[in-house]
């Protein structure tokens, strides 16, 4: 590595992380938007991730080769348990659950003294680096670009467009619908995992109602055609505070607004590409 | 201790009920869940605080903190949704602006006013407890039940008695027939996010006043026990929402009494997910087939 990039990584190392990882988020709320459904919990799973990693690490001792898949597994079982019966349901449902997720697991980790309480967690090893996380990222992204590719890419496609005439035309959408929500809390607690042990140091609040909105303006920001939109949406936005001064404290503002607008002005996104496949 | 425990959660649970009635109203009405909703409770709250602070009375504060806050809500509801209504959007693209809008809102008023909590003047609302047998009610809570009843009997008066509650009841049972009938939907919408707002500030002033705690994320927290409310009475469902509010009220209160009060906020979660897994309708409601 040339000096010039290594002092380069070195001085923006914890922006160069946050940008993996939230790439990583952006990916988790891609797949469920993806197929027309809203999930509001992925800053809850990417918490289950960071939390469950890291007592696998701190209390039990564990090897961290062993810790990084199974901090996926807390964040699988709740949402095998919230789309179980809300993915039969109209979107709202598991929308209104996922936001309730969030606000009960802060509450839980405020208030029981395993979790640390309003400290968090602190002196989490810093296992995971530079290679780690964009190794995972490129791993989900490489992997959601061939599925959007697919045959399933374009189930997914019509799913968004038309439920119903989707199901007509025969695909499976209960399936899918629970598939993209397991994949989606499974990359969210990885990349909480992944978060917490180079950060060192986890808290209640990281995982509240404005970090899953800020994903959500990722995504919406991006678009969500290809899976490389929701990527750089997300990049924008956390280099967007770190480019222009004061905007830190206007951030709540700003990436509400976006959402906003994006909604109301911007269905596709500002990147609107969409997935070239060849005729079935 | 059980009389006493019983009778908080009652008094707890008036004001979620009350605070989740103008939710379900607008969900049942305008077909939005609509999440600048728990924004209302905090603005009524901090207007209570403001006119509290220039000297008037709770009497007054109450109505005009709730006036506020309704016209706060007719005022968002223009600006967010009445587009999205005209193209007839998908429900989650409503959900999705009210989810950014309240962002937006929270940020600015913890910009503004500051994170910190704020306290109502000392002796705002007399401190006499009244004591009936082995329980011991304060005037404070008297109030909370007293304003919850009031606005309760009025919402059903309007929604039950008035040609204005016939023309809302129209436009939730189905908008174009309500339209084609010479009802102004507009004005209906409009007056549903105002009922609704102020019910909300009414709310937020009742529960500021009960804990004596005003911050601007407040009606964020309160939204969870909005969720429960709104899904274990039935989307929609007024009577639903009345009885699952007073319950939750007291599962909570008993859930920090002899569990953990720690746990309160995932017991309610516990229930949520339960009636999700077992009768999604809610308690009262009748099998879902309106589908897609």
């Amino acid at each position: 590595m040339p000096p010039w990039l290594d002092d380069l990584l070195w001085t923006y190392q914890n922006l160069v992380y946050a940008l993996g990882v939230n790439g990583l988020l952006a990916l988790s709320m891609y797949v469920v938007l993806a197929i027309g459904q809203l999930s509001m919990g992925q800053a809850a799973f990417m918490g289950l991730g960071a939390y469950s990693s890291a007592l696998m690490t701190l209390k039990l001792g564990m090897p961290f080769w062993a810790v990084l898949p199974l901090s996926m597994v807390t964040p699988v079982l709740f949402a095998l348990a919230i789309g179980g019966p809300t993915l039969r349901l109209s979107g709202v449902y598991l929308a209104i659950a996922t936001i309730g997720l969030g606000e009960v697991l802060r509450a839980v980790y405020l208030n029981v003294d395993m979790f640390g309480g309003a400290l968090g967690l602190s002196g989490i090893p810093e296992r995971a680096g530079l290679g780690l996380i964009y190794g995972a990222l490129l791993l989900a992204l490489v992997g959601l670009w061939l599925v959007g590719r697919s045959s399933i890419g374009r189930a997914m496609e019509a799913m968004r467009e038309d439920e119903v005439a989707a199901q007509v035309m025969g695909v499976p959408v209960a399936r899918y619908r629970m598939a993209a929500l397991v994949t989606s809390a499974a990359i969210a607690g990885l990349a909480g995992a992944l978060s917490a042990h180079v950060s060192s140091f986890i808290g209640p609040n990281e995982y509240g109602f404005e970090p899953a909105v800020t994903i959500l303006s990722y995504v919406l920001l991006g678009g969500v055609g290809t899976p490389l939109a929701p990527v750089l949406g997300a990049w924008v936005l956390t280099l967007l505070p770190e480019v222009l001064r004061g905007f830190t404290d206007a951030r709540g503002i700003v990436n509400g607004i976006i959402i906003v607008v994006a909604v109301l002005f911007l269905p596709n996104g500002l990147l609107a590409w969409r997935m070239r496949r060849r005729a079935a | 201790m059980l009389a006493q425990q019983l009778t908080n959660g009652v008094l707890l649970g008036a004001t979620y009920a009350l605070f989740a009635l103008g939710f379900t109203l607008m969900f049942g009405v305008l077909r939005v869940v609509n999440l600048t909703y728990g924004f209302y409770f905090s603005a009524g709250a901090f207007a209570a605080l403001w006119l509290a602070r220039q000297g008037f009375s709770v009497w007054t504060t109450l109505p005009l903190a709730a006036l506020a806050s309704g016209m706060l809500a007719v005022g968002l509801d223009w600006l967010l949704l009445t587009r999205l209504r005209r193209i007839q959007a998908p429900e989650l693209s409503s959900l999705m602006v009210t989810l950014g809008g309240v962002l937006a809102l929270y940020s600015a008023l913890a910009a503004w006013m500051g994170p910190d909590i704020r306290r109502l003047p000392p002796g705002w609302v007399s401190a006499d407890a009244f004591v009936v047998g082995p329980v011991r009610v304060t005037a404070a809570q008297l109030l909370i039940v007293g304003a919850t009843a009031v606005l309760v009997a009025g919402l059903l008066a309007i929604m039950r008695g008035t040609r204005l509650g016939l023309a809302i009841r129209a436009m939730a049972e189905k908008p174009d027939a309500a339209q084609l009938m010479g009802i102004n939907t507009g004005r209906a919408a409009a007056t549903v996010s105002f009922l609704s707002g102020c019910l909300a500030g009414a709310g937020g002033v009742l529960i500021g006043l009960n804990f004596n705690a005003i911050q601007p994320y407040m009606g964020e927290t309160m939204m969870l026990r909005g969720f429960v409310v709104i899904i274990v009475g039935g989307l929609g469902d007024i009577r639903g929402a009345l009885v699952a509010g007073l319950l939750l009220g007291v599962v909570e209160v008993l859930t920090a009494g002899y569990v953990a009060s720690g746990l309160k906020e995932a017991v309610a979660f516990l229930i949520l997910v339960a009636v999700l897994w077992t009768k999604p309708s809610g308690l009262f409601g009748h099998a879902v087939t309106r589908r897609a």
